[in-house]
């Protein structure tokens, strides 16, 4: 009972680590890491080379992302592909939020990652000012063989349990700390950096 | 916190407004100006369109994050029940700032810019980025022969690949995931052969000013062979899975129809413009590079339908196949970029033996060459249409004015006209039917 | 009129009743503001369907910097040289035959009818100079911003609007 307890009160976090409950949360990181599915979140370029990594060629359905889910609620990975704009970011937020936990997100080529070539008005020049990344692939675009490295990156850290021990110390991947906003408050700009 | 951010994603102004509050000049907009009718036409014509009120109207939103739009393109559809009386399309959610980007980067460096624009096309945007700053130069008369033949051995290959990723896309939305895996099949061994060429599978930029950037390398034309043999069984097969099939020709045919008129008001070039059955593209009435030397057919359609565009497309990947033939029979030899100092950079040895060269090199590569002031308007054929590049320059290194006229801007005005009185569940194939690119629509 | 056409050298220097340039083979009108639409009509009554293009240009910095006046700038005789100017580009796909059409537009009043009526295809691209330049076009009948989000404020792509670089720091740079 007071397993169950614990459990409902904490999740998985909430099991105190003995011999039984680490079999159990190695079998669910193991399985999480080799069944993520990831959204369709491709906007420009690099959306073709992820394309191209789903495909036939480079496949990646045998690393488990066996489908690209277009609803963000049925999806684990959100691979921002491409270059983020002033008028895409609310909406990139939006499919954000609408994912459920647990959630990670790969950001794929240089524009995500930093804004890449374009340092201008127009593009946001890092998707970690907005949501937080846990992996970066460069390259402009990063061949499948480099996307297929940053997913691989992805399952080992999901496998390790890094990633929630890192979120859980220091607040979701790179140090984004969004405050809460009461409804009804008038909203506060996002604070990006250590708190 | 979500309802800012609904706030956040409400673009006001730019989004549809429910047909009560359309103004006369409106519905002449959607409805009658492209035939060119009096306002009370158009009137009359739109209230014919189902005598439909408020209430029984619904405006659905279509993307931005959707799987079917071909990037993020976001549209608005009224619909009464499954009929779409009315559509607008939303851009801007790729906007990059590339033409200011243009402005800060040196006339060798703008290639890589342009490049990122129809991003499927990569080549196509260098070539006419490359054409138009040679133009002002005054060096287009002396770019080499084998410049030119690679740049339409390029070009061709290209416009294949492009076609192919229409293809599979356009499977792909009509349900056939499958096409999807076949079509990047083919790709994929384009992209290995430009990987081989150019260093890199997308976004080259090695078309640049002067020629190419380096030269074909051993048994480039083993590889080039290649690919053409494996290319009629494929295509043959597509014909037996796609055309011919029932299912597909209901889910195209008549569906996206357009007429020449309304294709010539609205600008819209490329596979669009010739499934009207107008006979225009640009390699054979306002020929560039070597396409007068080239013997290539010009494929057309006669409904103005999404299945004729597909049916063009298709066969437009067997005339390039024809294009590249020749091409292998022609290439010559020669210089792979034009011998002009001031122009090229020197080759790579010739730094440690000649203090000219070294000084050329620094010049060409920090400051940039200088252009003489003019301004020049070029276009060329692009897989979507007429892709053209508008140069205003200073006679400093860089550009004073780059605006890049992209063919998916003018063809998704064609949208709304497309989608009028279908099926909602035709909007999808319609879409996909202009095979728009979002990057060169946004720019 | 269609001495273009004919391939006889041009003798006068006025084409659709406007003062005409060359660029590179290409003919260049310049006709004035109020003449805008009529020359539309007769390029469009001569053939010229299709409008391919319609951007438009600031002349602010032209030849480097303020403080360099625009005479620099190569005109016609008889045209007064405005800080902006708008861009058309037409195809006549009977001769298969190019021309250009450049209007200037004043900085203090930065507005010229549409051409929508004549080239629906217009639209969008109007959309997009009002958007990035600022030049409103009478009588468009959807004048709202097409690329950047509804509240931005400024029109990019004019020179007094800064390009937005953030300064880029590498690692163990002296800050």
């Amino acid at each position: 009972m007071a397993i169950v307890r614990d459990v409902l009160d904490d999740g998985l976090s909430g099991l105190e680590y003995n011999f039984l409950t680490s079999r159990i949360e190695n079998l669910v990181k193991w399985s999480r890491s080799r069944s993520s599915w990831p959204a369709t979140f491709g906007l420009a370029c690099c959306a073709i080379e992820m394309m191209g990594t789903g495909a036939a060629n480079y496949d990646l359905a045998r690393f488990g992302m066996e489908v690209f889910r277009a609803s963000p609620r049925q999806a684990d990975i959100m691979i921002v592909a491409g270059r983020v704009s002033q008028k895409m970011a609310p909406v990139m937020r939006q499919v954000y939020d609408q994912m459920m936990e647990p959630k990670w997100v790969i950001s794929m080529g240089v524009c995500a990652s930093s804004g890449g070539m374009f340092n201008n008005y127009a593009i946001v020049q890092g998707v970690d000012q907005i949501i937080p990344v846990d992996v970066y692939a460069p390259g402009c675009p990063p061949t499948p063989e480099t996307l297929i490295y940053a997913i691989e990156t992805l399952h080992q850290l999901i496998e390790d349990g890094e990633i929630m021990h890192r979120r859980g110390a220091s607040g979701a991947g790179a140090n984004v700390h969004i405050t809460e906003i009461p409804a009804g408050a008038i909203s506060t700009p996002v604070i990006i950096g250590t708190r | 916190m979500s309802s800012d951010l609904i706030a956040a994603t409400a673009e006001g102004a730019q989004e549809m407004r429910s047909r009560s509050n359309l103004s006369a000049k409106e519905v002449l907009r959607e409805v009658g100006s492209v035939l060119r009718m009096t306002e009370s036409e158009a009137a009359a014509l739109s209230s014919i369109d189902g005598e439909a009120n408020e209430d029984q109207t619904m405006i659905i939103n279509m993307g931005p994050q959707h799987p079917s739009t071909h990037g993020v393109l976001r549209i608005m559809l009224e619909l009464q029940g499954e009929k779409v009386l009315r559509c607008k399309p939303i851009i801007g959610y790729l906007h990059t700032g590339m033409e200011k980007t243009g402005e800060q980067l040196t006339y060798m460096q703008g290639g890589t810019n342009v490049t990122r624009m129809d991003y499927v096309s990569p080549l196509n945007n260098e070539l006419v980025f490359s054409l138009a700053v040679e133009k002002l130069l005054g060096i287009d008369g002396d770019i080499p022969e084998r410049a030119v033949w690679m740049r339409m051995l390029l070009s061709e290959l290209n416009r294949m690949s492009s076609h192919l990723l229409f293809l599979a896309t356009n499977g792909m939305d009509l349900g056939s995931s499958s096409m999807m895996i076949y079509g990047w099949r083919e790709r994929e061994q384009v992209l290995r052969f430009f990987q081989k060429v150019t260093g890199l599978r997308m976004n080259h930029n090695f078309i640049r000013p002067g020629g190419v950037a380096a030269d074909l390398p051993a048994g480039w034309r083993d590889d080039v062979l290649a690919i053409l043999e494996d290319l009629p069984a494929r295509l043959t097969e597509y014909d037996v899975l796609m055309t011919n099939q029932p299912i597909f020709r209901e889910r195209l045919q008549g569906v996206g129809v357009i007429t020449a008129q309304e294709a010539v008001a609205l600008g819209a070039s490329g596979p669009i413009m010739r499934s009207t059955g107008l006979a225009w593209d640009l390699r054979r009435d306002m020929p560039y590079l070597k396409y007068e030397e080239v013997d290539f057919d010009v494929i057309v359609g006669s409904y103005g339908d999404a299945f004729d565009r597909y049916a063009i497309r298709l066969n437009e990947i067997r005339e390039s196949m024809k294009i590249v033939y020749q091409i292998l029979e022609k290439m010559p030899k020669g210089n792979y970029r034009i011998q002009d100092k001031k122009v090229t950079p020197p080759p790579r040895a010739r730094i440690n033996e000649s203090m000219e060269a070294l000084i050329h090199h620094f010049k060409i590569f920090t400051e940039g060459f200088k252009v003489p002031a003019g301004e020049v308007y070029v276009a060329i054929e692009s897989p979507r249409g007429e892709i053209g590049c508008y140069i205003v320059s200073d006679g400093s290194p860089k550009p004073y004015r780059i605006h890049v006229r992209a063919p998916s801007f003018a063809n998704i005005q064609t949208l709304p006209h497309m989608m009028r009185n279908g099926l909602v569940a035709d909007a999808v194939a319609v879409i996909s039917s202009i095979d728009p690119v979002l990057g060169e629509v946004d720019r | 009129m269609s001495d273009i056409e004919s391939g006889n050298p041009i003798v006068e220097t006025r084409l659709y009743g406007c003062v005409v340039s060359d660029s590179f083979g290409q003919v260049v009108l310049h006709p004035s503001r109020d003449a805008y639409i009529t020359t539309l009509k007769q390029l469009i009554d001569d053939s010229y369907l299709l409008c391919t293009d319609l951007t438009a240009v600031d002349f602010l910095t032209f030849g480097g910097g303020e403080g360099k006046s625009l005479a620099q700038r190569e005109l016609p005789v008889g045209i007064q040289p405005e800080r902006f100017e708008v861009v058309l580009n037409l195809i006549s796909l009977e001769n298969r035959t190019r021309i250009r059409v450049r209007v200037q537009v004043p900085e203090n009043e930065p507005v010229l009818p549409t051409a929508f009526d004549l080239f629906p295809g217009s639209e969008a691209m109007e959309r997009e100079v009002f958007d990035m330049f600022g030049i409103s076009f009478t009588g468009h009948p959807d004048p709202s911003r097409i690329l950047m989000p509804e509240d931005w404020e400024g029109h990019p792509l004019r020179k007094d609007f800064a390009v937005g670089r953030i300064p880029v720091q590498f690692k163990g740079a002296p800050s």
